[in-house]
């Protein structure tokens, strides 16, 4: 009899500890899709400044100074390697993108404008997009990382190398400001 | 007293969710036992045998409304599907709602109507849709825009519509039971059985066991329609509380709110079947007056605002 419970219990470990094991592998690989997943918000919008400076072109050639900032702003930005390097690139790029934008204030025309319209409402999808992908990635870390503090998951974790994944910080506390709502 | 963020507020609704639900069951179980109890004068086979029988068709509708679809919903609100062109800001805000919460692009659909309201259907976030008016697309800004949206995103990733079935589906069950029971007993076939077969003479028990019954019976709708209007009110702020976890901006879905409440044009299309699924409780021509607390499917706006409100920091 006695035999039998030790099995009973063995197998019941050896299925937690499977089930607690996957369960680490799958949160882990959420956390590096969320990862990749703001990489493609990130190109698009290098994808989107090239149209949208040749429109402010068409309406406003002689701001020379802010259409080459934004360029050059997007290149670094597009060449930028490792993270602080890359998320330094990317705030120069949303400064300059929103001096681009205050420009337009004063070219009715452009403001007009039913391509740089759609332009202006693909970008600011664009910084939203990266804006949640940030969120998503900072929220499938949070659940990674306290799998592998919980006990007894923590057993497992250590036992088999799961390290913890760091959290995407803003450096800029300007940034952390949300919108503001006018009614 | 630890400041009330949205988690909080998420824990507390799954929590009483749960607590509506089990209690539902509790009284069911307890109903249907006693209703074969009646029917069966003792007999052990009757007070299990009712309620399982119940418990059986009921989970056989509950597979029929979970396969049959929100194509029927979709078809009775007149909605129309959209495509990216025809609305890129629409999709633009859906999508980013979609990425934060790691779901699949659901369907879009635009009712044509000048009436302010949204909803969402679909039993699980593979096969979901949203659908919005006219009226409520034109008038709020993007920011209240995106708060709606989140709040309808939640319902789908919360599986609320399949509750909702689960809901209609038990309470529909229970007023069958009780319409059976309350018939047999004016037609007197049940007691019959039980009386011949309590032979230990216990006359009086089984009187004060069918009074008990009687009155179950009568009231057992009316207790099952509150539940369930209540586990709905849950519901809701429950998807307030997670669109914030969403969008961080209590203030988008809070203001939106309150354009929705000022808003006093019907919904033609909508009915009561399908009154529970929208964001607003659509105003109805042959509903005269505001429904009274515990009738309504929505929580009142005011608390639901205030609630969201007091989020933000």
């Amino acid at each position: 009899m006695g035999t039998w419970i030790a099995f009973g219990v063995i197998a019941l470990l050896v299925v937690f500890a499977i089930m607690t094991y996957n369960s680490l592998v799958s949160r882990r690989v959420a956390c590096q899709a969320a990862w990749s997943q703001i990489d493609v918000q990130l190109k698009r919008r290098y994808d989107l400044v090239p149209n949208l400076v040749e429109t402010v072109k068409g309406y406003a050639a002689h701001e020379r100074q802010t259409l080459e900032a934004v360029i050059a702003a997007r290149n670094t930005a597009a060449d930028a390697k490792g993270i602080q390097e890359r998320a330094e690139a990317e705030n120069m790029l949303t400064g300059a993108l929103r001096q681009l934008f205050a420009l337009s204030e004063a070219y009715p025309d452009l403001k007009a404008n039913q391509n740089f319209m759609q332009l202006q409402e693909e970008l600011t999808s664009t910084e939203n997009r990266i804006a949640f992908s940030r969120q998503h990635y900072n929220s499938t870390c949070a659940e990674y990382n306290a799998t592998t503090e919980r006990f007894p998951s923590n057993v497992l974790a250590n036992m088999f190398g799961f390290k913890k994944q760091e959290y995407f910080q803003i450096e800029d506390p300007e940034h952390r400001q949300g919108p503001q709502v006018k009614f | 007293m630890p400041p009330v963020t949205f988690n909080t507020l998420i824990a507390r609704n799954k929590r009483n969710s749960v607590l509506l639900i089990l209690g539902f069951l509790v009284f069911f179980v307890i109903f249907g036992a006693l209703i074969g109890e009646v029917w069966g004068g003792g007999d052990m086979g009757f007070r299990i045998g009712v309620p399982v029988a119940a418990a059986v068709i009921a989970f056989v509708l509950t597979l029929m409304s979970y396969y049959g679809g929100s194509s029927a919903l979709l078809g009775i609100s007149q909605a129309r599907e959209m495509k990216k062109q025809d609305d890129p800001q629409l999709f633009n805000v859906i999508e980013e709602l979609a990425i934060a919460a790691s779901l699949p692009m659901p369907k879009i659909y635009m009712i044509e109507s000048r009436a302010m309201n949204a909803f969402a259907t679909g039993r699980n976030p593979q096969h979901a849709s949203v659908a919005i008016t006219r009226g409520l697309r034109e008038k709020l800004t993007r920011e209240e825009l995106q708060g709606v949206m989140a709040h309808e995103l939640c319902h789908v990733r919360n599986y609320d519509i399949l509750y909702a079935m689960l809901m209609a589906v038990m309470v529909g069950t229970l007023v069958m039971l009780a319409d059976v029971f309350l018939r047999s007993l004016w037609f007197g076939g049940a007691t019959r059985r039980s009386r011949q077969r309590s032979s230990k003479g216990s006359g009086g028990a089984q009187i004060i066991l069918v009074l008990i019954a009687l009155v179950l019976a009568i009231l057992a709708p009316l207790l099952a329609k509150i539940i369930q209007l209540a586990l709905s009110r849950q519901r809701e702020y429950l998807a307030d509380a997670a669109s914030v976890d969403l969008t961080r901006n209590p203030q988008g879905l809070a203001s939106a709110l309150m354009k929705l409440g000022g808003d006093s044009q019907p919904l033609e299309v909508a009915n009561r079947a399908t009154a529970p699924l929208y964001i607003m409780p659509p105003v109805m021509k042959n509903l005269s007056e505001k429904r009274s607390d515990i009738f309504s499917t929505h929580p009142d706006l005011k608390s639901r605002v205030e609630r969201l409100l007091s989020l933000t920091k």
